[in-house]
């Protein structure tokens, strides 16, 4: 975690005064369960993309393809899981909420 | 040219906003602030100010328009009383926190309940913790001195905090007094333009007000209020110090009333300050040593001043027109605080509360003289007898 600062060194207010560093904020510690990416059932429809409210789903736009999760940012809420037409489909196998500590 | 006109002490904080000619003005009518806003809604339709003024549908709505307005980067004002301020409380404490410069007129009423539209100061202490400057009036003339200097202490860069400008409500309010009312360019001139730090309305810089502020730096944007407040005392001094050169009328942290050699002392906010003013006079007259000192500036509460002030006294009295139940003796706000101040300050004199007024019960010269007399007594003895008096409530 970057180092705290005292309270002559930050805008008054609570101001942001910068915009778009919402993303320095690491929200992935408070997942409860992480999303597992099952690559080979995946059909890259990006339902999961179009979902994340934390724009976590990782993307390779060049070759059009969903790549895996952005860990710092999920918060683990599983929506990914739960829009994803494969896991409707075949027995959940494209996204898989794991409780965190527990192996996969 | 100044001028002196006939104005009721709304009327004379309206005269003060329309000189003003603020961005932003949302404001709710509620008795007895209610002519301010009638007044103003009337400059605005008749093209005397540039004004956006919001119409809207509760004081929660007002003090939240004014924020929204503030953050644009708007000078912005409002005016309310008692249970208008108490609708507004969640803001009220928003306001102070994002560091909007709001100007409030507060014409203090009894708040709720039972029902009560007249004159106590229990409306304006419960927001003294909410970090609003806050000021008091003695009459329509004070009222519309403080506003003026109000806009000017709110928007200093080291201060950017909300004032409350208060005055009695009725017994001055709606009170018609000679008042001089200043040049119109030379009002403008003094509250000059407001240049903001930050506008929401700014798109090519965004900025975000209100987000999320846990314990990582919540605690740091309090620290940086307290520091606000200390700033705002020599902020309060300096635009005081301009006012009086500018327009002639000397305004400090508080007024003293013939207290330099003074035995004995009432301390009194607002309109009751006047009465008690014509009190000394008459015990003066019988050669009884006796002074006054009325509080103007009770956020930030110049504690030290105070009690420099007060040092030399062998007895003083402080009158409350609120009580704060179940404080220390359930004696008044002031009370508390100034005597809390005298006891840091190694001062010790006997000092008694006298709460009075309360829902605009009326004070009369012959009460006030009795507090005195009291205090004369409490001076021979060198003992306070009852701490909290509730002054003339019927047994």
């Amino acid at each position: 975690m970057a180092q705290l600062k005292g309270w002559r060194e930050i805008p008054i207010g609570g101001v942001i005064v910068e915009a778009g560093n919402a993303v320095e904020y690491k929200t992935g510690g408070w997942r409860a369960f992480r999303p597992v990416f099952g690559q080979a059932q995946c059909i890259h429809c990006f339902q999961c993309w179009l979902f994340c409210p934390d724009s976590s789903i990782m993307v390779d736009t060049e070759n059009e393809k969903m790549v895996g999760f952005d860990l710092e940012h999920c918060k683990g809420c599983g929506i990914c899981a739960s829009v994803c037409p494969v896991n409707a489909k075949v027995i959940r196998l494209c996204i898989r909420m794991i409780e965190e500590g527990k192996a996969e | 040219m100044s001028k002196y006109e006939a104005l009721t002490g709304d009327q004379a904080v309206a005269t003060a906003m329309r000189q003003i000619n603020p961005d932003v003005v949302a404001a709710y009518p509620i008795t007895p602030q209610t002519e301010t806003v009638e007044f103003f809604a009337e400059y605005v339709a008749n093209g005397e100010v540039t004004t956006d003024f919001i119409c809207v549908e509760s004081e929660h709505s007002a003090m939240s328009a004014c924020l929204g307005a503030s953050a644009a980067g708007a000078r912005v004002m409002t005016a309310t009383s008692a249970n208008g301020l108490a609708l507004m409380w969640e803001v009220v404490y928003i306001a102070a926190s994002l560091r909007c410069p709001i100007v409030m007129s507060l014409v203090n009423r009894a708040l709720s309940g039972p029902i009560n539209i007249h004159c106590d100061h229990s409306d304006v202490m419960g927001m003294r913790d909410s970090g609003w400057i806050i000021l008091f009036s003695e009459n329509g003339q004070e009222a519309y001195d403080n506003i003026i200097q109000a806009v000017r202490i709110a928007e200093h860069p080291d201060v950017l905090l909300p004032v409350a400008v208060c005055q009695d409500g009725f017994i001055t309010s709606h009170a018609m007094e000679r008042v001089e009312v200043y040049d119109d360019a030379d009002v403008r001139a003094f509250v000059g333009t407001y240049r903001p730090k930050w506008s929401i309305l700014d798109v090519d810089n965004p900025k975000t007000y209100g987000p999320l502020d846990f314990y990582d730096y919540y605690y740091e944007h309090k620290r940086q209020q307290v520091e606000a407040m200390e700033h705002a005392q020599r902020v309060i001094l300096e635009v005081a110090d301009e006012f009086n050169r500018k327009f002639g009328r000397n305004y400090g942290l508080f007024e003293t009333y013939r207290l330099e050699d003074a035995d004995v002392a009432v301390v009194v906010t607002n309109s009751t300050a006047g009465t008690a003013k014509v009190v000394v006079d008459n015990l003066r007259a019988q050669g009884l040593k006796v002074g006054l000192l009325k509080p103007r500036v009770f956020r930030p509460f110049p504690a030290k001043e105070l009690t420099d002030a007060l040092r030399h006294l062998k007895a003083v009295a402080v009158m409350d027109r609120s009580i704060a139940f179940g404080s220390m003796n359930n004696a008044g706000p002031l009370f508390l605080e100034l005597t809390a101040a005298l006891a840091i300050h190694g001062v010790h004199i006997p000092i008694a509360d006298y709460v009075f007024g309360l829902g605009g019960r009326d004070i009369k010269p012959s009460e006030i003289e009795s507090v005195y007399r009291d205090m004369l007594r409490v001076a021979e003895t060198g003992r306070v007898e009852r701490l909290v008096t509730y002054l003339s409530v019927r047994e």
